[in-house]
């Protein structure tokens, strides 16, 4: 599904990621822990292709195409997902807007055909209801006013209308109250499948609690520094980042 | 530069897709202007003697100003007798039927995309196409006729309504108000006219498209719109011109008269030839559009948005005498390449109890200018006046420019005025988020722009508003055909 293979990453002349190597399976979770400025949200990033990380040298191998070389939406029609930690405010844009163009072109990107706007419309209030969202919500500007809860529960809102094959949540946890935690927990479970794969990024182990994860890797100055089953991350939340800071 | 950078860079460096010129023999002056060229026109269109007078006074008055130069905006002088003052089609079109008209026109009409007769009779509007300097056709007439609505040419006007004319012309920009006001006064070739009776609510939106279409001929409209005491009318105005490498003036001069309990809409899109790429060419569109709430309760609502033009001075302005009286000004002002914009508004608050509302969007590309320039003023004896000012400013790319001149005058401690202010540049946070899900960088850029400008878009009838967004997206795109 996706291979990184010794990864090096700069944003202006400064490196951030140093020689990453992560293989993700089908159907696998992967949870990447780490402290603040260890390089977790560049690699979210880089992945789903931000433009001012620059790639010094490596490679990213998805689905067996070249990721490097593809547009940022074509990664997302190819079925690479971002939850991003900070959704922007689009003023003026209503959700329901967004998320209909959103769709379609994915659709459109997939080779399949748009959806028609009553389907469409159907689609998207089975969506809000599995996710407790108010339809009401649909129709306010993207993510302007939103509370943390409501901008994170929207993200996930997003990943399961485009069905990803690879979703990427950048600390989506950040700010959540435990409430919200597992709405976006379940969320990411009901999503989980043979075919579908999940890179956790989190600084907290919290999160893992609702979302069993099959390895954690745990990120220190641009480098992986340990991987490990889920007790790795009791582990570190017993013994803190400073134990692997002093292992690297 | 980022590559985001960079494609909002191609993005927003499109080529303008109205330039063509079309083949229709036009009649034309020879260049200059003079008393006898004043005379040589208000004959040419047989008009009575007062109005030659008027004419010949504006001239006279024109001869003593000089050219303002406070607008934020730059270019060569201007020689004001290197050009045409009246050109009309040779053709004098008198037609009952469509297929009587010059086929070129109507070839050169449906590439505007302009639908004329059956189309926009299913649509509901009457149009009153002005191609150069006299109108060529005129609908729903007999309609409009049929409920006392006046809605002819301004020639037309002169003839069968000299009262009316006689009554208003200059009665709310005066011939001398400014220096192209007054040459408009004493050249103005054509324009529109429209007369609302008493309790009369216009059933269809009025609507005119002017098009400059000979090259070197100044335009010099003229429209005046009167709603009686508690009439209802929307006019459209809408226009694209064609390809042209010299500069041309565009002076025009707008003025509405709402009487009690009126409300008078009026709407523009302007989509004039913005010049090329390195700034070479295109129109110089010095218009003043000012609207009178004369009655109580009366109300003037100005929309606009403004693409084209290489350079634009206007502030079509309300002046609130009326009690209880209120003005609006809704606008979108997209400047590109090398287009220079010195737009805005003026809200006189003379009455008691008056409102006004502001909303001004400006959205700066390439490495145009783009400066929003507003008045209130509240005179001593206007008790309870209100005004709302929302001037934004959107900058796409890092040469474009956009400033702010808010001017306030408030002589009645009584007045609430609030203004706010915002600058932002298209974030590129933005567009990787709507990229990430899936959308091309350009419908993206479509899709934050049009966010932008909601609020004025909100205020366009339904049909302006799409071809509002459309041209917006024309005005900014690059990368796609």
């Amino acid at each position: 599904m996706l291979e990184i293979k010794d990864l090096h990453v700069s944003i202006e002349d400064k490196e951030i990621l140093r020689g990453i190597n992560l293989q993700v399976n089908p159907g696998e979770v992967h949870a990447i822990m780490g402290p603040n400025g260890s390089g977790k949200s560049t690699l979210a990033s880089v992945l789903a292709g931000r433009e001012e990380y620059e790639v010094t040298s490596g490679s990213i191998l998805y689905n067996g195409q070249d990721l490097l070389e593809m547009d940022v939406d074509k990664r997302a029609h190819a079925g690479l997902f971002l939850a991003f930690q900070y959704p922007v405010e689009i003023p003026g844009v209503s959700t329901a807007t967004f998320l209909k163009s959103s769709v379609n072109a994915v659709r459109k990107g997939r080779g399949l055909e748009e959806l028609k706007p009553v389907d469409m419309l159907k689609l998207l209030r089975q969506k809000a209801a599995e996710l407790e969202i108010d339809p009401k919500f649909l129709q306010r500007s993207l993510n302007e006013g939103f509370s943390g809860g409501e901008k994170k529960r929207n993200e996930m809102l997003q990943m399961s209308l485009l069905e990803p094959s690879l979703g990427i949540l950048d600390e989506t946890d950040s700010g959540l109250d435990i409430d919200a935690l597992k709405i976006v927990a379940d969320a990411v479970n009901k999503l989980r499948s043979p075919e579908r794969s999940f890179i956790v990024v989190t600084h907290y182990q919290r999160l893992l609690d609702y979302i069993v994860p099959d390895f954690v890797h745990v990120l220190s100055q641009g480098r992986i520094v340990r991987s490990g089953d889920k007790s790795l991350a009791f582990e570190l939340e017993e013994r803190g980042y400073d134990w692997v800071r002093e292992k690297a | 530069m980022s590559n985001s950078m960079q494609t909002l860079e191609n993005h927003t460096s499109s080529e303008y897709k109205y330039g063509f010129t079309s083949n229709i023999d036009t009649e034309s002056f020879a260049k200059g202007l003079s008393e006898e060229v004043v005379r040589a026109i208000s004959a040419k269109k047989e008009e009575p003697e007062w109005l030659t007078e008027w004419r010949l006074s504006a001239y006279r008055r024109w001869l003593e100003m000089t050219e303002p130069h406070w607008p934020n905006v730059k270019y060569p002088a201007i020689d004001y007798q290197d050009i045409i003052y009246f050109a009309a089609p040779k053709k004098k079109p008198q037609y009952e039927s469509l297929d009587e008209v010059d086929p070129e026109l109507l070839r050169t009409f449906n590439r505007l995309g302009i639908p004329l007769g059956e189309q926009k009779i299913l649509a509901g509007v009457a149009v009153d196409a002005v191609i150069d300097s006299v109108s060529v056709k005129t609908t729903f007439t007999k309609q409009l006729s049929e409920l006392g609505i006046i809605f002819c040419s301004f020639s037309e006007a002169v003839k069968e309504h000299p009262d009316l004319v006689r009554e208003y012309l200059g009665s709310v920009v005066p011939p001398a108000d400014n220096y192209f006001a007054a040459l408009n006064s004493a050249v103005f070739s054509d324009g529109s006219f429209v007369y609302i009776p008493k309790g009369v609510r216009c059933p269809m939106e009025l609507s005119t498209y002017f098009r400059i279409n000979a090259a070197n001929t100044g335009q010099f409209e003229r429209t005046l719109i009167i709603a009686d005491e508690g009439s209802f009318v929307s006019y459209l105005e809408g226009c694209t011109a064609p390809m042209r490498d010299e500069n041309q003036l565009h002076a025009a001069v707008v003025e509405l008269i709402s009487k009690e309990k009126a409300t008078i809409k009026y709407s523009t899109v302007q989509n004039w030839y913005p010049g090329n790429k390195e700034g070479k060419g295109g129109i110089y569109n010095f218009v003043t559009k000012r609207g009178l709430c004369d009655g109580d309760y009366s109300k003037i609502s100005w929309a606009q948005v403004e693409t084209g033009s290489a350079i634009t001075w206007k502030y079509p302005s309300c002046i609130l005498k009326g009690d209880h009286s209120v003005g609006e000004f809704y606008s979108v002002a997209v400047t590109n390449n090398f287009q220079q914009a010195d737009t805005g508004t003026k809200m006189i608050h003379l009455g008691n109890n008056t409102r006004s509302v502001i909303i001004s969007k400006g959205i700066s590309a390439g490495q145009s200018q783009n400066s929003y320039r507003g008045q209130v003023k509240v005179a001593r004896k206007a008790q309870n006046a209100h005004n709302f000012s929302q001037c934004d400013s959107l900058l796409m790319g890092d040469k474009c420019g956009a400033h702010t001149f808010p001017y306030l005058e408030v002589e009645n401690p009584t007045a609430r005025v609030e203004h706010e202010a915002t600058t932002s540049k298209i974030g590129e946070d933005q567009l990787f988020y709507l990229q990430q899900r899936g959308l091309r960088e350009d419908d993206a850029i479509n899709m934050i722009v049009n966010g932008y400008c909601k609020e004025v878009f909100n205020e366009l009838p339904m049909e302006f508003a799409v071809e509002a967004q459309k041209l917006l997206e024309i005005s900014l795109e690059g990368s796609v055909g």
